[in-house]
């Protein structure tokens, strides 16, 4: 059906923890160069799943390969930029302090260490305060340094949990700006998201409740075969009262 | 290259940090102070009481620097004794002295039997036949004296060291967990082994520093008792920092927060004093011993204690420095394992 191989393909994925099944039987693709947004309550199983896909968390039956290969793999994670629920920065140092010490990590060096801290900066608006220590920032600040700090090592695939919360509406714009420019720019992007508005703005979405996955299709696709108005009804017409 | 990094960034972290760095370098000074002037203050003056014919040694004591007290007969001094007024009683057994001790202060006790031989020895040339003079020793309360004073200092050296190595070493781990951080490492290539030996680098070179203070404040400015070589505290207190370091990174994994980390203090710390030696080991029951052998702080008072009171060296301590190696090298792969937890490859 899809033109090309996958980027993501998840395969009967079962996860479970200790007797808790928190993802069941769940299969889906993502396309290069795609936006993909997972959507779905929060205790849906999202961040597991994201975190399946990174190869933190391993698969209790079922099969993930990212780029065509195996997960989890440790040499995988250099093409992934992963950006956490939690913003996971260290706030005692400052901003530069942060992305320099994770681009060490990834093995960026010298210039183009640099280059690429400016780069990221510029990208999340934060250039002005890449010498404030991360304590001194608000809520918003850390989310996007956290999602600088994702970008830095320019990964063919970005994995954003949760990635525009406590974000004002007009950053938030601009950084699904930035998101569709990287698009563009052959990256492929999977992003959890609860806000309805925004996972319109996927190129295609999955739906999640309680570990099953209810429908994966373009936000267009979804709409019509529930024959809905918005994505909200779409989700409770999967969700609840099955027609 | 990215142990490095963590290394750098373990730095950075702490020049930031000042209050932790004050911890881990200034806190152990003053609490080693403490201690140096509550136990090993200037020469304690004894209160001696004498009563009856043991009067003709008054003089003699009090040329030893003892407070005297003369009391009309044996009972009043012996009430004096009860009440705490003096530190003991000495009275005539027909031709002998004998001093009864109050018996509950260690210190006390062992600066009155000071001072008495002394006087004894003083007195000697006068008193007919010499051997008489050495007095009956008998305690009101308490029991034989104990060496523990002596052996404080280097065992206190180790205690300090590795409380707070251990605290700050296993609270800035916990926090890479609860932060959120340690996910964000594991997302990245790092191998596990790799951030273990980043922190232990990072850390490495504060205990460093740390280690040095310690020595050279608790031997040079507290003047404890030191007859061995300084290169070999510094290692040992080295050594014992490592093996706490190690020790609470990995315990770190056990606790959900800050609050369960102190908790381990009690678990973890105490009964670690307790049996390295600060204490006589010989009347504890043998499982209770043994269980001091499998503590690092066991071998790191034990050797600290040889060298700063026996005065010995390598050989001496050759099996208590192997020891600690292998508990920090113990410590950092059960570390390494720990954190498959979070991430399995």
């Amino acid at each position: 059906m899809d033109e090309g191989k996958p980027v993501i393909a998840v395969t009967h994925v079962n996860r479970a923890f200790g007797d808790k099944t928190v993802l069941k039987d769940i299969t889906l693709q993502v396309n290069q160069a795609e936006t993909f947004g997972i959507l779905g309550p929060s205790g849906s199983g999202k961040t597991t799943l994201v975190k399946l896909l990174t190869g933190i968390d391993e698969v209790t039956s079922g099969e993930v390969t990212v780029l065509g290969v195996r997960m989890p793999k440790l040499a995988m994670l250099q093409q992934i930029g992963y950006m956490a629920q939690s913003d996971a920065l260290y706030t005692e140092l400052s901003a530069k302090e942060n992305l320099e010490f994770f681009a060490a990590l990834y093995g960026l060096k010298g210039g183009n260490r640099t280059r690429r801290i400016g780069d990221v900066m510029e990208l999340v608006n934060l250039q002005e305060h890449l010498r404030k220590r991360v304590d001194q920032y608000s809520g918003g600040m850390k989310r996007r340094l956290s999602l600088a700090i994702a970008l830095l090592h320019e990964p063919p695939l970005l994995l954003l949990d949760e990635p525009t919360v406590g974000i004002d509406p007009v950053l938030r714009q601009s950084i699904w700006k930035e998101l569709k420019a990287l698009n563009r720019k052959g990256t492929t992007i999977v992003l959890t998201t609860h806000v309805m508005d925004e996972a319109e703005k996927c190129d295609r979405l999955a739906m999640i409740r309680d570990g099953v996955l209810l429908a994966a299709d373009t936000p267009a696709g979804l709409l019509q075969a529930t024959g809905t108005a918005s994505i909200e009804e779409a989700f409770l017409c999967y969700g609840g009262v099955r027609r | 290259m990215r142990i490095r990094a963590i290394t750098l960034r373990i730095l950075q972290q702490f020049i930031h940090d000042r209050r932790t760095m004050a911890l881990m370098f200034i806190a152990p000074l003053l609490v080693l102070s403490l201690m140096s002037l509550v136990f090993g203050s200037d020469a304690y003056e004894p209160r001696i009481g004498v009563s009856g014919g043991a009067a003709v040694f008054s003089s003699a004591l009090e040329a030893e620097q003892a407070e005297v007290t003369s009391y009309a007969d044996e009972a009043s001094g012996q009430a004096a004794l009860k009440a705490g007024a003096i530190d003991a009683l000495l009275t005539m057994k027909g031709d002998a002295p004998a001093i009864v001790l109050e018996g509950s202060n260690p210190a006390a006790n062992r600066t009155v039997i000071m001072a008495l031989q002394e006087a004894a020895q003083s007195l000697r040339p006068q008193a007919p036949g010499g051997g008489q003079l050495q007095p009956q020793i008998s305690y009101l309360y308490g029991a034989e004296d104990m060496k523990t004073i002596d052996r404080f200092g280097p065992i206190m050296i180790g205690v300090f060291v590795f409380f707070f190595v251990f605290l700050i070493a296993g609270v800035s781990f916990l926090r890479e967990r609860t932060t959120g951080t340690l996910e964000r490492l594991l997302s990245t290539p790092l191998k596990r082994w790799e951030i273990v030996t980043g922190y232990v680098c990072g850390f490495g070179i504060f205990t460093v520093f740390q280690a040095l203070l310690i020595s050279w404040f608790s031997i040079q400015v507290l003047g404890i008792m030191m007859t061995g070589s300084f290169g070999y505290v510094l290692l040992m207190t080295l050594l014992l920092s490592m093996s706490a370091l190690t020790l609470g990174t990995l315990l770190s994994a056990f606790a959900a927060n800050e609050l369960q980390m102190i908790q381990f203090i009690p678990l973890v710390i105490v009964p670690q004093i307790f049996l390295s030696g600060l204490f006589p080991l010989d009347t504890l029951p043998l499982w209770l011993q043994r269980i001091g052998l499998v503590t690092p702080m066991y071998y790191g008072s034990e050797a600290l204690m040889d060298i700063m009171v026996r005065g010995r060296g390598w050989s001496d301590i050759a099996g208590d420095v192997f020891m600690l190696i292998g508990f920090s090298l113990l410590f950092m792969l059960l570390n390494v394992l720990a954190l498959r937890k979070h991430r399995r490859m």
